[in-house]
């Protein structure tokens, strides 16, 4: 596989990977195409995200954009972090193979989809 | 330490050595008269006797192609075409290698009809199955010799003779085997053949046909009529000359080869399946190639366990579909009845001659480390999730 020094970097040494037994907020998301699994660990202080871990099943490319989605959104705001996007995620890594994009889909959805959840069990 | 012969290896010195001559001064075309032309001719015919005598084929049986895939075109083809008056029918199995499979699925758009028989948890076809499948229509069947994938063996020589009793030809892809074990037309009642030259030590682009005396097919290259009309094109002679010689030289050692190489495979096999949790072997455990393992791990996924091991100086592959071009889970691992998420975690090791010298002990090690790590990231090891409802399969 091409992928970038930083891609390898990130899936090699993976920046926050440890399930949270006190999450605020987890989101769990698969994909079809070839099958990957992640989840996403958020805890949230004054609307915003203190602390963010993942768990992947899945190729170097999903691990590393699993990694390094949790440091472009540790310390955004729940709204800033929703904005993320798969291109970000990708662009951090200075780019993915074109075959490997949906792998960066799932860290974009997976931190969507705990936030999702965070909103769920949060609401006052 | 490289570890994916399955793939391709490495050209031998001895092979570079003999074919160099062809590439320099010995450039004559072997069609031609004079004394270069000639010189390239015998070359030619030398290799051709070679690889007659590794398999028990006569040299005129023996034609030059470029490759296990054309040779494989070449027999499902040449067949069907010849023989589509008497009926368009075809038998092979559920693992074959793209090369056959898709010109099969090929010929089932011009409206041949085939029978892929299914190979069970252990990789391997029964012979009821395939007297079952067989119908006045069928002209041919083609089932591999060796897996690339799994490794397991098919029981050939059963196949062949069931395949004469009925008077339909049998074509089988020894592409894997060739070199590695016994293969005997005459005993295996082979009658078309396809063997390549890289997974030997030998060059790339190179490899040859098998057609046993009388059987009769329709030529993919037409031309000047090269390989007795067969095989058009001036030959590739450099690359035939490394062939004969790897073939002659993976043959003379094949016992010894062998059982080297079986015993690394075994030791390799026992020493995973004791050391880390949850890892089977993929196909037969004893009806396998001697150099040909795959395991699967569960809960972790092969690209990443194939990158981890690399970083470790250890070259294998997998079978997940994170690893493929149309991320489809392999289509052989998926054959013997896994479900993608345990395809997902497939791990192949294919052996050669020089891997004798490595350490199993520390290889084994290094694959059990690189699973303990991938299974801490993973959110499915130690977790009961319902797996195919959240990536979305039923
Ligand atoms: C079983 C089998 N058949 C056919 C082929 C194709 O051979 P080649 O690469 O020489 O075209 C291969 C190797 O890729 C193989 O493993
Ligand atoms: S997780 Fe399957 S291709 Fe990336």
């Amino acid at each position: 596989m091409d992928y970038s020094d930083k891609v390898m970097d990130h899936f090699a040494n993976p920046r926050n990977c440890r399930p949270m037994e006190d999450a605020d907020g987890v989101g769990q998301v698969g994909n079809p195409t070839c099958g990957d699994l992640m989840t996403i660990y958020i805890k949230v202080e004054d609307d915003k995200i203190a602390d963010i871990s993942f768990q992947t099943f899945g190729c170097g490319a999903a691990i590393a954009t699993s990694s390094m989605i949790t440091e472009i959104a540790v310390g955004k705001t729940l709204d800033e972090a929703l904005q993320i996007s798969r291109n970000d995620v990708a662009e951090e890594l200075d780019g993915l193979p074109p075959v490997k994009m949906h792998c960066s889909n799932l860290a974009a959805d997976g931190l969507q989809a705990a936030i999702e959840n965070y909103y769920e069990t949060h609401q006052s | 330490m490289y570890l994916d012969n399955s793939a391709t290896t490495k050209i031998s010195s001895e092979v570079l050595e003999e074919m160099l001559p062809y590439l320099k001064d010995e450039f004559g075309n072997p069609s031609t008269l004079y004394s270069v032309g000639r010189e390239s001719k015998k070359a030619l015919e030398q290799a051709r006797q070679r690889i007659a005598d590794s398999i028990n084929a006569k040299k005129d049986e023996i034609i030059f192609t470029s490759g296990g895939s054309e040779s494989d075109n070449l027999a499902i083809k040449g067949v069907a075409f010849k023989l589509q008056k008497k009926g368009k029918h075809i038998i092979s199995s559920e693992i074959e290698h793209p090369a056959v499979k898709e010109t099969l699925h090929f010929l089932e758009s011009l409206d041949f009809k085939v029978t892929y028989l299914p190979v069970y948890d252990n990789g391997i076809i029964k012979i009821e199955d395939l007297k079952e499948a067989i119908t006045p229509e069928t002209i041919l069947i083609t089932i591999m010799h060796g897996n690339n994938e799994i490794g397991t063996l098919q029981p050939i020589e059963e196949i062949g003779k069931i395949a004469h009793e009925n008077n339909i030809l049998f074509h089988t892809d020894a592409v894997q085997t060739f070199g590695k074990v016994e293969v005997d037309v005459e005993k295996q009642n082979i009658d078309l053949l396809s063997v390549s030259s890289h997974k030997i030590n030998g060059p790339k682009g190179v490899g040859a046909i098998y057609i046993k005396k009388g059987v009769r097919l329709v030529p993919l290259i037409h031309g000047g009529g090269q390989e007795r009309g067969i095989r058009s094109g001036t030959e590739n002679v450099a690359g035939i000359v490394g062939f004969g010689k790897a073939a002659e030289l993976a043959c003379s050692q094949l016992d010894e080869h062998a059982e080297k190489l079986s015993k690394i495979r075994d030791e390799i096999i026992e020493k995973v399946l004791d050391t880390i949790p949850e890892s089977y072997l993929n196909g037969d455990r004893d009806q396998r190639l001697p150099n040909v393992i795959n395991f699967r791990f569960k809960a972790i996924e092969g690209e990443s366990l194939i990158l981890l091991l690399d970083s470790k100086g250890y070259q294998t592959s997998t079978g997940s579909a994170c690893s493929s071009k149309t991320l489809e889970a392999s289509p052989v691992l998926t054959a013997l009845g896994l479900d993608p998420v345990d395809v997902h975690g497939s791990l192949r090791i294919s052996l050669a001659p020089e891997s004798d010298v490595f350490d199993v002990d520390e290889f084994v090690e290094a694959i059990a480390q690189s699973v303990e790590r991938l299974r801490k990231m993973s959110p499915l090891w130690n977790n009961e999730l319902d797996y195919n409802a959240i990536v979305g399969r039923k």
